[in-house]
């Protein structure tokens, strides 16, 4: 028996035989050509690049429709590679030059830039290597007529063993035949182990020496929640494992799988559970995961990416079809929140030191009314079947807000004048994301129907930190006292006023901060969609009045940290070790 | 034909090592115009990944853009505004 220690990046234990697949199953073979086999080589490249391009974006789609469009970016990189000209060029002039075969012209130019690419010594473009070597043995295997390493054939479950395994290869690893993976190199942040941990398969990487230790065939044991990976197990571990890899396959599942739409605590209070949408691709994940309609839709992929602007009609279009799609659910729309930067190229638009405090979201749409009213009449005439609702982002104070609501008075009236329908009662919501905002909640509250918390902002204004800024992000803290704080108020001053809060950042997400927000009294979360099923298990899990008392225990802790570590050991008091423990995977 | 060159100190959080060098060089070819990179002495293809990978610009470094083509002047605003925005999400 051997155990190696790696990292492990994709929770839950795997057991099976070992599939060893060698980082160079084949090799580049390097052959002279002559002068007039030119033209049949550079064509031999053109169509091996279609094919793949073709294969990639296949994949891109199956992966987007999967587990979101998020994880199909990855291979936008992929994509860009087989239509560089750059590098197309370079093997074009080797084969011409040099007078040599089509793959090992090919394999050379790689090399050259990967050789560059590692001497920069830097680690997000070793992931990017890993990318470049994927596309290019995909290229490689199909010039080679090599049979493409065609795991989705796999006939047998296995354990993958590899030096390497390219994101193109997991993503089309066959789910069902592959118990766990294995690697020598990779780290967390590889797009290898995020598409391993959407796709649920138990993985560990970094091991250095994986292969040297495994054979084919051997049995062999993967966990990956601990990162330890064991070689031949003596059958008192074996046993030892099986039992807790039924536990946790039995637990996943369940935490996983969609379930009803509704979902109550414990002690009966119904909760809404809805999911974040950025972009329309996305819409078919809220009925996989079972998500109760939509919390926030992101209306800026409409913006984004062109020169004109979108009409009203375009706008209609788009709006009313995820209108329709949602029912009997709702969906809320947030309106335009990005920066005037985004929109115009004229120099009207002064560039700002800060963006976050700047020329954006509400404020860019009350000064441009031309651009933001053609919106306002867009989502307006999506509500006609009554599941419509809208948002205002950034607002920080009420003027804002009565301004806002000003121009979407004038929107119906223009409305019902041109005889067009739409929802006359339509709910009218305030994003609270500025700490001004949260502070005078209870004058917002009068004048909206419903509160949407957007913690990432308010987390940002509140601590004054960008977390994109990898030098403080670590003051990014979601259990600050103060953001607490200001949470409470929020919600304390929504229900004195009789609306609604939900929230939508991505804390309504984190099984903890999620604990604490029913006690909170949160009324709705919205969270990234594969997040919901996990979310909605915990929620039927608790009871209101223990979330309550854990709450004003939390309060009185003086820091992010001490919150934290309190509320993980009510979360696995009231869940077990076992249960809190999948739910944080 | 229009040609324009300007220097532009890239502010991306992680320079152009990761997705910002996917988005710059699909803007890139959004263009009709050349784009072209120059980083010290080396001047590179602005439509092509590898070579965008290969200059190893990180957050701070100063670059020229050069864009030469009947859009040359929409190209360059474009890719500059993105090269000195450092909002990572978009």
């Amino acid at each position: 028996m051997i155990k190696i220690k790696g990292i492990g990046v994709s929770g839950g234990v795997g057991i099976g035989k070992v599939l060893i697949l060698r980082k160079d199953e084949f090799s580049v073979p390097k052959k002279k050509i002559s002068h007039d086999e030119i033209p049949r080589e550079i064509y031999r490249l053109e169509k091996a690049l279609m094919e793949i391009r073709k294969e990639i974006s296949d994949l891109q789609k199956k992966i987007s429709k999967e587990i979101g469009f998020d994880h199909g970016r990855i291979f936008e990189a992929h994509y860009l590679v087989l239509e560089d000209r750059v590098l197309i060029e370079d093997v074009i002039k080797q084969i011409k030059i040099k007078k040599v075969n089509v793959e090992y012209a090919f394999s050379e130019s790689i090399k050259k830039y990967v050789d560059t690419l590692l001497k920069l010594n830097d680690e997000y473009l070793r992931e990017r290597v890993i990318d470049i070597e994927d596309i290019s043995r995909r290229v490689l295997r199909t010039m080679l007529k090599e049979k493409t390493l065609s795991l989705s054939d796999l006939k047998e479950r296995v354990v993958i063993v590899a030096h390497d395994l390219g994101p193109s290869q997991t993503a089309s690893l066959p789910k069902e035949n592959v118990l766990g993976f294995v690697t020598d190199v990779g780290g967390r942040t590889s797009h290898t182990a995020i598409i391993a941990k959407s796709l649920r398969i138990p993985a560990v990487v970094g091991l250095e020496v994986a292969t040297d230790n495994i054979r084919s065939g051997d049995r062999i044991i993967v966990d990956g929640s601990s990162g330890f990976v064991i070689v031949r197990p003596t059958d008192k571990v074996l046993k030892e494992y099986r039992k807790k890899s039924n536990l946790y396959t039995k637990e996943v599942k369940a935490i996983h799988i969609p379930k009803a739409v509704k979902v109550f605590t414990k002690d009966g209070k119904a909760i809404v559970v809805s999911g974040n949408i950025e972009l329309p691709e996305e819409l078919p994940l809220i009925k996989k995961y079972g998500a109760e309609g939509i919390g926030l839709y992101r209306t800026e992929y409409i913006f984004l990416g062109r020169r004109d602007l979108p009409s009203e009609e375009e706008q209609y279009k788009a709006y009313s079809k995820v209108a329709k799609d949602v029912l009997p659910h709702s969906v809320i729309f947030r309106t335009i929140d990005i920066g005037g930067d985004k929109f115009l190229s004229q120099p009207e638009v002064p560039h700002e030191m800060s963006r976050f405090l700047g020329w954006r979201a509400i404020r860019f749409c009350l000064a441009r009314p031309e651009v933001f009213k053609v919106q306002l009449k867009a989502i307006l005439r999506a509500s006609i079947g009554n599941n419509v609702k809208l948002m205002f982002p950034m607002i920080s104070g009420i003027g804002e807000l009565k301004q806002a609501k000003g121009l979407l008075d004038k929107c119906k009236k223009e409305l019902k004048k041109d005889g067009k329908k739409f929802d006359n009662n339509i709910s009218v919501g305030a994003m609270i994301e500025v700490p001004s905002a949260a502070l005078t909640a209870d004058v917002l509250a009068k004048e909206c129907d419903f509160f949407s918390i957007g913690t990432n902002d308010l987390i940002q204004y509140s601590l004054a930190v960008d977390r994109t800024n990898e030098k403080v992000a670590y003051l990014y803290e979601p259990g600050h006292p103060a953001v607490l704080r200001l949470i409470k108020k929020i919600i304390e001053a929504a229900h004195q006023n009789d609306i609604w809060v939900g929230m939508c950042g991505e804390m309504s997400g984190e099984p903890i901060f999620s604990f604490l927000l029913l006690g909170m009294g949160l009324d709705r979360f919205s969270m990234s969609i594969p997040q919901v099923p996990k979310v909605k298990e915990l929620i039927s899990n608790i009871n209101l009045k223990d979330a309550k008392a854990a709450l004003q225990e939390a309060l009185k802790l003086p820091t992010s940290k001490e919150v934290e570590k309190y509320l993980q050991g009510e979360l696995k008091k009231i869940l077990g070790d076992d249960f809190y423990r999948i739910l944080m995977i | 034909m229009e040609r324009i060159e300007e220097q532009v100190v890239v502010k991306k959080a992680h320079g152009l090592h990761a997705r910002p060098a996917t988005i710059f060089v699909q803007l890139a070819n959004k263009f009709n115009s050349s784009v072209k990179v120059e980083r010290d002495d080396e001047i590179v293809d602005g439509k092509s990944i590898m070579a965008i990978l290969s200059l190893g610009v990180n957050t701070g470094t100063e670059v020229k853009l050069i864009t030469e083509g009947d859009d040359a002047k929409e190209a360059i605003d474009d890719l500059k505004r993105f090269l000195e925005d450092e909002d990572k999400d978009d």
